[in-house]
């Protein structure tokens, strides 16, 4: 009940910040400071959301696709990374340095050669979705194996056990926690990176919905659009945070523990 | 004939020579320390005993086998516990069958009689985050035990211990060593519990760290509790002071 209740007091201040920013936002466009043409108030921003709903959804259909797939090539492709450079130092050395230089080139620079490279399609939103999402999880995974006690390997080597089983039963393991802090960042940069390459070229999605507003000057609806990217990013983390404690029960039951 | 033997071992990190000319002997049943002030190369003894790193020069033998740099011949417990805390303690303490190529439920079938055992009942669904000190000890030790072949090599296994529980345990540990049958090669450098638990006591010293003495405990088991009171203790604890 305590810890409830500590639960619920401890979010107050985060709501209390929300309240106060849309206050401030209701204030400035509802008393014209600002005019409605450059900051719609926040109930014209929910009526346009409502009112434009259905297309909305519709062009959400194909980005969320697009950074689905984005993310699931970047998984996939950041564990082999990080897996590899783990297990040949050297690689570690040669590719780390250009795997930084990598993150330093916004996002936004890339996304018009992708386009030139590959077109309008599809392909160059996934391969967006795919950089952007590649690094936080390879960093991640690559941390976690690098903190691994040196001793627990001793362990198991003491009780005779071979590399795979070495990497199977404590590297993973310990590597899951910054995985999923990683894959938390990837699943939000993987929404935004399809809206930005979206915004270069394409007929559907939402960043070609949110130019095609914008050039309407219907602000509304492009605020509209980008609070649904922020709760979509939301829900994506959410979920992300469900895998997590679904698949580190021991950490849950170390938080009850601390708790005590 | 011992069980467990290593003969001229030297070891040396760089220039540096760490241990040299090591010659000890555990045999069946006995439980042996290794007593040594910090840096003397105990731990680096037990790296070579457990095959984890080669010696420069000499072998170590188990039941007359060659057992030099071949891992998973004899059981190590390091300092820490180090039980796994993504495991369940049923899958910590049955690991080493795993590794050795058991199935996951025979594993957990052949370890789950022992927690009575080492007073662990009730424990195998329980993560290591919610025993104590002492449990996790204990663990750690069945864990060892599962995967001992016969010998055992601890290091150091309750210097982490406050002085209530390590006395508890020391207790629990006689005990239990009167019902399974595990040889023990011991590191510590707390001079009561070298005397309390060993049958023979090594010193080991120096730079490079050399055994330059062996003693052996009389006093027959299971000792008296009062044993770390009474004047044998006492004379035993001056000779050891004396050779350190």
């Amino acid at each position: 009940m305590k810890r409830k209740l500590q639960n619920i007091t401890s979010k107050i201040p985060a709501c209390v910040a929300i309240f106060l920013i849309l206050a401030v936002w209701m204030a400035l466009s509802e008393t014209g400071i600002i005019p409605a043409y450059m900051l719609p108030s926040p109930v014209g921003v929910l009526k346009a959301l409502v009112n434009d709903m259905d297309l909305i959804l519709m062009h959400a259909k194909v980005t969320l696709t697009e950074a689905f797939i984005g993310l699931c090539i970047g998984i996939v492709l950041a564990f082999f990374t990080a897996t590899l450079m783990d297990r040949f130092v050297v690689l570690d050395h040669a590719f780390y340095p250009i795997m930084i230089i990598t993150q330093t080139i916004p996002t936004i620079a890339i996304a018009p050669v992708l386009v030139l490279w590959m077109g309008f399609g599809m392909a160059p939103k996934i391969t967006l979705v795919v950089i952007t999402t590649f690094f936080p999880i390879t960093v991640g995974l690559l941390d976690g194996y690098k903190s691994v006690d040196r001793d627990s390997i001793d362990l198991m080597r003491a009780m005779g056990a071979s590399r795979m089983q070495i990497f199977t039963n404590v590297k993973i393991p310990t590597a899951m926690p910054q995985f999923f802090s990683g894959l938390k960042i990837s699943a939000s940069y993987a929404v935004v990176g399809a809206v930005i390459s979206e915004w270069l070229g394409g007929f559907e999605g939402l960043g070609v919905y949110m130019t095609r507003v914008k050039k309407a000057y219907a602000f509304d609806k492009m605020f509209a659009v980008i609070i649904f990217i922020v709760i979509i990013s939301l829900l994506l983390m959410f979920i992300v945070g469900i895998v997590r404690d679904f698949s580190m029960p021991w950490i849950r039951v170390q938080k009850k523990q601390e708790q005590k | 004939m011992a069980l467990l033997k290593a003969e001229n071992i030297k070891k040396k990190y760089g220039e540096r020579t760490i241990i040299s000319n090591i010659n000890i002997e555990l045999n069946r049943g006995e439980i042996v320390s290794l007593l040594g002030v910090s840096g003397s190369g105990k731990t680096t003894l037990f790296h070579v005993l457990s095959g984890l790193i080669e010696p420069e020069e000499g072998n170590v033998y188990l039941n007359d086998e060659d057992i030099t740099n071949k891992p998973g011949k004899i059981s190590y417990m390091l300092q820490k516990d180090l039980l796994f805390p993504h495991k369940k303690i049923i899958d910590n303490v049955s690991l080493p069958l795993v590794i050795s190529g058991m199935k996951k439920e025979e594993a957990r079938k052949k370890a789950d009689p022992y927690f009575e055992e080492f007073g662990l009942k009730g424990t195998q669904q329980q993560y290591p985050c919610q025993l104590s000190g002492g449990m996790r000890q204990r663990a750690a030790l069945l864990r060892t035990y599962l995967s001992s072949n016969g010998v055992a090599l601890l290091d150091e296994p309750f210097s982490a211990l406050d002085t209530i529980t390590k006395s508890s345990i020391h207790k629990w540990y006689l005990d239990v060593m009167q019902h399974i049958e595990l040889s023990t090669l011991f590191i510590t450098h707390d001079i009561d519990e070298a005397i309390l638990l060993s049958d023979r006591i090594y010193v080991l010293k120096g730079q490079p760290g050399m055994i330059t003495d062996e003693i052996i405990i009389k006093e027959k088991k299971p000792r008296a509790e009062d044993f770390n009171l009474s004047d044998t203790f006492m004379k035993y604890k001056r000779e050891i002071i004396g050779k350190l």
